[in-house]
């Protein structure tokens, strides 16, 4: 298993009533987003309701891991103790157009100072914390 | 002109600050800044607080509206008011809550205020410290994002992307803000000006941030006492009109973990117009304007959606030149802001437009009638604010 792009010791996921689907579909390595069974279309974050529909009947499916980098930010400035000798690190927030084009917030692996570029394609990684207590995985995306 | 409408209707007629110190240094306790702020206010006002009967305040402020009046033994309240959200988005909207109580018979003098001890209490600028974390913030926080400066980067990048912004237009509003508070005693920042190039060598926070691009962090109180214009000339200073004020977000703002729709804003495109429109005026009409620095980034943001400038132009708007007072287009941050006057959540920007208005600054744009404040760009709800000389009416 390869490193985590972060040191580890910041705060450990924990599923809610709300997400478990999600967190458990990334410890599986799938990538399980919330969608309305009413009108068939994906909400992220999870929510209780449909902002469309008003349907509280929501499932979980599986969406493929690809889509493109709407925004980012390089971090230099280290505000938990877990990382004071991280150095920069990137951000990604990640549309996925095969999902309504919800965002997800990750990590872009590779060089921290590699140029970010807004519209630039990325792939999922699934990288687990099989040791963490609990267990959880996490999803990063490299450049495809 | 509606009678829906705040405009005129009340007025700005007491002041109150205490020192501002930085972070964690208070030798006072919060609630006694508290006390203080609004004690000053209403010898500024020439008033006893006794005479106070309504609280309003913001951004989840700690000091309980009935201790503060038991304290101070106000005579009755009336009015308890907190206006939902942090990050000083309210900071405008506390005003007008204000206003609207005073000028529907809700309460007839109240005091809007904020205290913030951060070395008694926690600090803004602190990641999670707990071991878990559930919720949204799961969602963000184990990719290291966690910080305010960083929540709001990513806006700020794609806003710069989609118009072509260069970091030169942070720097002039950095700039601006620094020059105003090197007049400005009161400023934490006093007597440290910046320059261009201390600016550019100084380290990055979170792209496209530098250290100089973000607000301070303070201990301190501030506070302002409004009442009915029917009342407003029986005080000490010339009153500040209330001219409109109004706060709010835009379709689905709160979507979590950085999902909403029109996400590379500063929260304003559906609030300004109702601004506009209740106050009567444009943004040609403005003297002098107060807009509050988190970070730089959401500065330009607000100010394009008031409408002083479009997007495009923000590389020619925003130069030194044209942001400080005298003689500057639009006078920016007169006090030195948040970034380098004192961070209390905004409240201190809304001190200074009353200033301009009385002609009081320190950084004073000659003959200001009409005052404006821009609160907590990027969060949801967000405020602004107009004030107004007797002129204005
Ligand atoms: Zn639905």
């Amino acid at each position: 298993m390869s490193k985590p792009y972060l040191n580890p010791g910041l705060p450990t996921p924990v599923a809610t009533e709300l997400d478990q689907p999600y967190w458990d579909g990334l410890r599986a390595g799938k990538l399980m987003l919330q969608r309305c069974r009413a009108c068939q279309r994906f909400q992220w974050g999870p929510e209780w309701i449909c902002h469309r529909c008003l349907s509280f009947d929501y499932d979980y499916v599986e969406v493929p891991a690809s889509g493109r980098i709407y925004s980012h930010q390089r971090v230099w400035h280290p505000v938990h103790p877990a990382l004071k000798t991280q150095g920069p690190y990137v951000i990604v927030l990640v549309e996925l157009p095969q999902a309504d084009n919800v965002r997800l917030v990750g990590n872009l692996l590779g060089d921290p100072q590699q140029p970010l570029v807004i519209g630039a394609e990325v792939e999922g990684v699934f990288e687990q914390h099989a040791d963490a207590e609990p267990p959880f995985a996490l999803l990063q995306w490299r450049l495809a | 002109m509606s009678t829906r409408s705040l405009r005129g209707r009340t007025a700005v007629v007491g002041l109150g600050e205490t020192t501002y110190y930085k972070r964690g240094q208070s030798p006072d306790a919060e609630m006694k800044l508290a006390l203080q702020a609004i004690v000053r206010a209403c010898e500024d006002a020439g008033i006893s607080p006794r005479e106070i009967d309504g609280f309003a305040s913001f951004s989840n402020d700690r000091n309980d509206p009935s201790q503060l009046a038991a304290a101070l033994g106000c005579k009755e309240l009336k009015f308890s008011n907190m206006q939902w959200g942090g990050g000083g988005g309210g900071g405008s909207a506390a005003i007008g809550n204000a206003a609207a109580a005073v000028a529907t018979g809700i309460a007839d003098c109240v005091v809007v205020f904020r205290a913030l001890a951060q070395g008694q209490f926690g600090r803004f600028g602190q990641g999670a410290t707990s071991s878990t974390i559930s919720g949204n913030f799961a969602h963000t926080v184990p990719y290291g994002l966690m910080s305010p400066a960083q929540m709001f980067a990513m806006k700020v990048n794609r806003f710069m992307h989609d118009h072509g912004v260069k970091q030169e237009a942070f720097r002039a509003i950095a700039l601006a803000c620094y020059h105003h508070a090197q007049s400005n005693p009161r400023a934490v920042m006093y007597g440290r000006p910046l320059d261009e190039a201390t600016y550019d060598a100084s380290r990055w926070i979170t792209e496209p941030f530098h250290l100089y691009d973000c607000c301070l962090e303070n201990d301190g109180a501030a506070a302002m006492i409004l009442v009915s214009a029917e009342r407003a000339r029986d005080f000490p200073h010339p009153p500040c009109y209330v001219l409109a004020s109004v706060g709010g977000s835009h379709y689905r703002a709160g979507a979590p973990v950085h999902n909403v729709p029109d996400y590379a804003t500063s929260t304003f495109k559906t609030v300004a117009p109702r601004l506009w429109q209740m106050a009567g005026l444009k943004p040609d009409d403005v003297d002098v304007l107060q807009s509050y620095e988190n970070f730089t980034g959401g500065v330009l943001m607000s100010i394009v959606e008031h409408g002083f400038v479009t997007p495009e132009e923000c590389n020619d708007f925003f130069q030194f030149d044209n942001l400080v007072a005298p003689d500057g287009d639009l006078p920016l941050n007169t006090s030195g802001g948040n970034l380098a006057e004192c961070y209390m959540h905004g409240l201190g920007l809304n001190i200074e437009a009353v200033r301009q208005i009385r002609g009081t600054s320190t950084a004073q744009v000659p003959r200001a009638e009409v005052s404006m404040v821009i609160s907590g760009p990027m969060v949801t709800p967000v405020s602004s604010s107009i004030f107004g000389a007797e002129a204005t009416l």
